[in-house]
């Protein structure tokens, strides 16, 4: 069971007051009608599933009720960082094969 | 005395205190400090089970959680039967009622063990498999017999008399083991002011120390256990758990302690209400692991033997009970630790046959001991095959090559009846293991060690440190590198002294090769609880099985209630030798929580009866029970179904209750429909977002229904709402939707229009929903309100506010039933007084209280659908013919408007909203049921859609149901067909989903 600290309560909180809710940084299309279908249905249905960092969404439900970010590396499972929405992520894939596995 | 090898002295027994126990209907005796596998040893009792395949018999080989043989079934009554109990573990209580799992009639005579010994050269791994597969139609039957044959013990049949409680705690320090290392640690975290939580899976503290021959600063190292126990327990900030195994290592250091409170007393908990075990969730900031090492049994020929044993074992049952399990020993080993087991026999007065030894030079401390106690040492050699059936009669021993795997020169049999092997030690690297860890292969210490895991710091025999100063000092230092990382600060302490001692090299001896070819040797048994062999795993890997992953699946070692605690290392070296690789290479399985057996009670909790979900119950509640309601499940409501009167069937209840609405008067709690408030400037351009019509020209005081959809354009949500001033609204849900509905609204708020100004609040619970519903409704509301209900000036979907059983209330003018309605909504602790008001005007106007089911006629007899019941998650609004509810032209795209426009959602033949009347009218169609369009096609029929709602409406006069059809709304008129599973096939016409009243007018009186 996770342990998450909700960056709007400023707490670690144990994982059944969460919800994960999915990819994170999945943008709405400013403007639906002029996407084609295939853009479309890429939003609405096609997700990563990478192996190592990911980075996620995840909701404090019986909390504050606030959505918030997380980097979690899927392999070991350890919560990288968390931050809040509008927010971008401080370690990438990108940034970890840069600074090298630690 | 009947206890032949009891010591008359030592152990750390109470021989003032003698304890009855019965095991397989016999009576025997122990002593108070006796575990069931003592006590039985003390008695003599060389069988305690038959094996899980062959139905061999066999023998207690070990002392802890790894022994495999000594299952037992316990309990003295039908209500406290627990199986799969390792009687190793299970203190002895007087009392106590213990059988053999396996074995019948008997232990001592198993008619299996023919089976076993005729079937056995045919019985490799696969074996069921290959023999029973065909053909697959009978596979259940086979497996109903081949699992009477294995009996794995069995489940009671009368409920749990006992009780079980949940904790969850936190800590900074959480030391898993109270060996040597674990207490050192608990010792350097004790004054620190760190948070400690300490737990061992025995009786009591101590680990090996309480078994022991080496001493503390020149005394028994159990006193400096007395010592360290007497001062945690003074400690407030140590938490001390005994008999609390730990028993999952999960993520972020979330460790699940099974802490047993009342096993060792009696089958049921002594005291009334008192928990017969906790389960603690313990969230750590620091993990020690000291859960030290396991020693291996060596893989000889017939090594499963009644009086094979390990060499700790021994030594333990000697020390600790005062047992000697035992006439004539032969210890077989590869490691100066296996010597220490025959100083203790010896000690104990009894013989040592010899020492059989394959390293070809053994000369550490203990070697000399033995040689100058004239102990006999054969040298470069091993036992390969040990003698007897029941009982160890004999050891046979050949010099070993074991590079060449061969036996070479002359064989030498020993007489003698107890075998004591060490094959070296295992890490108990389980927890470690847990989250996917994978342990390291250590080639100096012979065994898998932990790999790294954040905040986990192993010590002691675990991290293979076997030397007791080092144990001590690795124990120590752990807890130091463990508090400074919280954040306190060590106050010194002094650690005590063991004698050091020379310890010669030891060698890696796993499986002790045969005169013959393993296969054609007597049985060398790798793993005992699932009778795994060399030679099931030497055919596994000619079969073409190299992964030790599949190894492990076609041959089950491992598997076992024991995971294979103490054969897997073995069974990994064999396979690593026949394949040619290495033991790194081959690698190991995955190790998963239960590291033991719980109890299914433990894993419950309180969360059993009626604490297993919280029930909800509307203000009226009491009400509705001293009415008689039936009552339905909705999410975790419990709601009226129908208020039968008398001797009334629920088909009769409801048809009254459904003439009561029509012709006069009827009421329904609606407390439990979800209700939002959402206030805030922006909430109506929010509200016009997220649902699929206008909103724009809602004028205050007005009510809509919406339609709410996800962005895939498929139906998710419905409800009315009520414009209550410029930026305040009213959103009510379904009773199921109200959680996720306000999840969904604030996600999309939070997460993609931040910059509206828009807040929610879930008012669910606050506001008790009262419809009353019939041509009575405004008369009967009339009595007790202030508000003006004139046809005009209170026009249908409205809301006022004013006084309703002189209780500030707000009144909408909805109806889902077709019928003047009005829904009085009143703070819930009000509720109750204003529903008791309506009814002293019951007889005036027939008012009747109706349930969901009728409300659920009602309203299908207008085509209103239930999103989650005429719809699943793959209906559009169009699909529903509500066409009229969607805004195609509003300004922004709202969710699920451009899915509409996807290829799939233009289809054609989408399945469609219809009603359906049966050709016979006294039919009621099953709801699920599947529709085809023609009945005499052949299986499989091509099916078409399926019943959603059906029901009998006495306003009809006949049954009448929903449906989802292919291209419906295009086939108005036409028939088709729900054949049944029994051979029936029923027939209906298709027909619009409004029923009754299609222009609405009854409910605009």
């Amino acid at each position: 069971m996770f342990h998450i600290y909700c960056p709007y309560c400023g707490e670690h909180r144990e994982e059944n007051e969460f919800r994960p809710k999915g990819q994170a940084h999945i943008m709405r299309p400013k403007d639906p009608e002029s996407c084609s279908d295939e853009e479309w249905a890429d939003y609405l249905f096609f997700r990563d599933n990478p192996k190592g960092i990911h980075h996620e969404m995840w909701v404090h439900a019986t909390g504050c009720r606030k959505f918030f970010n997380m980097t979690r590396d899927t392999v070991s499972y350890e919560i990288l960082e968390v931050y809040k929405m509008g927010e971008q992520p401080k370690i990438t894939a990108a940034s970890r094969v840069v600074g090298g596995e630690k | 005395m009947s206890q032949a090898n009891r010591l008359s002295q030592g152990g750390q027994i109470d021989r003032s205190k003698q304890i009855n126990f019965t095991f397989n209907g016999l009576r025997y005796t122990g002593y108070e400090g006796d575990t069931l596998a003592s006590a039985l040893l003390a008695n003599g009792v060389d069988i305690v089970n038959r094996s899980f395949k062959y139905s061999r018999p066999r023998g207690i080989v070990a002392s802890n959680a790894a022994e495999p043989n000594a299952i037992v079934q316990l309990g003295s009554t039908e209500a406290t039967q627990v199986p799969n109990v390792r009687a190793t573990q299970q203190a002895l209580y007087e009392g106590l009622s213990a059988r053999s799992t396996n074995g019948w009639p008997n232990v001592n005579n198993d008619a299996m063990g023919l089976v076993g010994k005729l079937g056995g050269p045919m019985m490799g791994p696969g074996f069921y498999y290959k023999t029973f597969m065909a053909p697959a139609s009978m596979w259940m039957t086979y497996e109903k017999f081949i699992r009477k044959a294995a009996g794995l013990g069995r489940a009671p049949n009368e409920n749990d008399p006992d009780i079980y409680d949940h904790y969850n705690r936190h800590c900074d320090l959480l030391i898993i083991g109270a060996g040597p290392a674990g207490l050192a640690a608990a010792l350097t975290a004790a004054n620190s002011g760190a948070r400690v939580i300490i737990c061992d899976e025995q009786e009591s503290f101590g680990g090996s120390l309480l078994e022991t021959a080496d001493p503390l600063n020149g005394k028994p190292a159990s006193e400096w256990v007395s010592q360290v126990v007497e001062q945690l327990a003074a400690n407030n900030d140590v938490l001390m758990l005994p008999r609390t195994t730990a028993n999952g290592y999960h993520d972020h250091n979330f460790v699940t302690l099974h802490e047993r409170r009342t096993e060792h007393l009696a089958d049921k908990a002594p005291i009334a209400h008192q928990a017969r075990s906790r389960m603690h969730h313990i969230r750590a900031k620091q993990v020690i692991l000291a859960t030290g090492a396991q020693e291996r049994p060596v893989v000889y020929a017939n090594n499963d033997v009644p009086g094979n044993m390990i060499c700790s074992a021994v030594s333990a049952y000697i020390r600790r009970y005062a047992v000697v399990p035992g006439q004539k020993l032969v210890v077989t080993t590869g490691n100066d630790s296996g010597y220490q087991a025959a100083l203790d026999w010896q000690a104990a007065g009894r013989e040592v046959v010899a020492i059989v030894d394959c390293r070809a030079n053994p000369d550490g401390d203990l070697v000399k001991q033995a040689r100058q106690k004239g102990i006999r040492i054969i040298a470069g050699s091993a036992v390969f095959e040990a003698k007897g059936s029941k009982r160890v009669t004999g050891a046979r021993v050949a010099a070993v090559d074991l590079n060449a795997f061969t036996l070479k020169g002359d064989v030498e049999d020993l007489g003698c009846d107890t075998i004591a092997s060490s094959g070296g030690f295992s890490p108990v690297v389980h927890l470690a293991a847990h989250t996917g860890a994978r342990p390291v292969w250590n080639e100096e210490a012979i065994g898998f060690v932990p790999g790294k895991v954040k905040g986990v710091i192993p010590v002691g025999g675990v991290d293979a440190i076997y030397p007791l100063n080092e144990v001590l000092q690795s124990g120590h230092q752990a807890a130091v590198q463990a508090i400074e990382s919280c954040g306190y600060t060590l106050t010194p302490l002094e650690l005590p002294k063991a004698t050091g001692r020379v310890e010669g090299k030891a060698a890696a001896l796993f499986q002790v090769p045969h005169l013959k070819s393993t296969s054609r040797a007597p049985k060398q048994f790798v793993d005992l609880q699932n009778d795994v062999t060399a030679a099931g795993i030497e055919l596994a890997t000619r079969e073409g099985f190299e992964s030790i992953e599949h190894v492990k699946r076609y041959t089950a070692l491992g598997f076992g209630t024991d995971q294979g605690k103490l054969g897997n290392i073995n069974g990994m070296a064999i396979t690593a030798r026949l394949l040619g690789r290495t033991i790194p290479e081959t690698g190991t399985t995955v190790f998963r929580p239960n590291y033991t057996g719980i109890t299914f009670g433990a894993i419950a909790g309180r969360h059993a009866g009626a604490l297993f979900d919280p029930e909800r119950y509307t203000a009226m509640h009491q009400w509705h029970l001293q009415r008689g309601a039936k009552f339905e499940d909705v999410g975790q409501w419990k709601r009226p179904w129908y208020f039968p009167i008398g001797n009334e069937t629920m088909h009769e209840a409801v048809a009254r209750e459904c003439r009561a609405v029509r012709e006069q008067v009827g009421i329904l709690d609606a407390s439990t429909l979800g209700k939002i408030d959402i206030q805030g400037k922006d909430s109506r351009d929010f509200l016009a977002r997220v649902y699929t019509n206008k909103w724009a020209q809602l004028g205050l005081n007005k009510c809509r229904y919406g339609l709410m959809c996800k962005d895939d354009g498929m139906v998710m949500d419905d409800g009315v709402t009520t414009c209550l001033g410029d930026n305040h609204f009213l959103m009510t849900t379904t009773t199921g939707g109200a959680a996720g509905i306000l999840e969904w609204l604030e996600l999309w708020h939070q997460t993609e229009w931040p910059e509206l100004e828009v807040y929610f609040n879930s008012v669910t619970d606050h506001w008790a929903t009262m419809t009353i519903t019939g041509p009575n409704a405004r008369d009967l509301l009339s009595e007790i309100t202030d508000i003006d209900l004139a046809k005009d000036s209170f026009k249908f979907m409205e809301c006022r506010e004013g006084m309703v059983a002189n209780v500030p209330a707000r009144v909408y003018r909805i109806s889902f039933t077709g019928e003047l309605t009005y829904e009085i909504n009143v703070q819930a602790n009000y509720a109750m007084h204003v529903w008791k008001a309506l009814f002293e005007h019951e007889e005036t106007y027939g008012l009747t209280p109706y349930g969901t089911e009728t409300m659920h006629v009602l309203r299908a007899e207008k085509g209103f659908i239930i999103v989650g019941q005429d719809t699943d998650g793959s209906v559009t609004p169009e699909d529903l013919g509500m066409q009229w509810c969607v805004g195609y032209d509003k300004p922004f795209s709202w969710i699920g408007k451009r899915a509409l426009s996807r290829p799939d959602t233009r289809r054609k033949d989408r399945k469609q909203l219809v009603g359906l009347l049966p050709s016979d009218p006294k039919v009621v169609l099953e709801e699920g049921a599947q529709i085809v369009f023609d009945p005499k096609q052949q299986v499989p029929m091509k099916m078409k859609g399926h019943v959603t709602s059906s029901y009998y409406s006495p306003t009809l006069g006949q049954g009448f149901a929903l449906a989802l059809v292919m291209g419906g709304a295009e086939r108005m008129g036409e028939t088709v067909f729900m054949p049944m599973a029994d051979g029936t096939v029923y027939e209906a016409k298709i027909v619009s989903p409004i029923f009754l009243d299609p222009k609405g007018e009854r409910q605009n009186v």
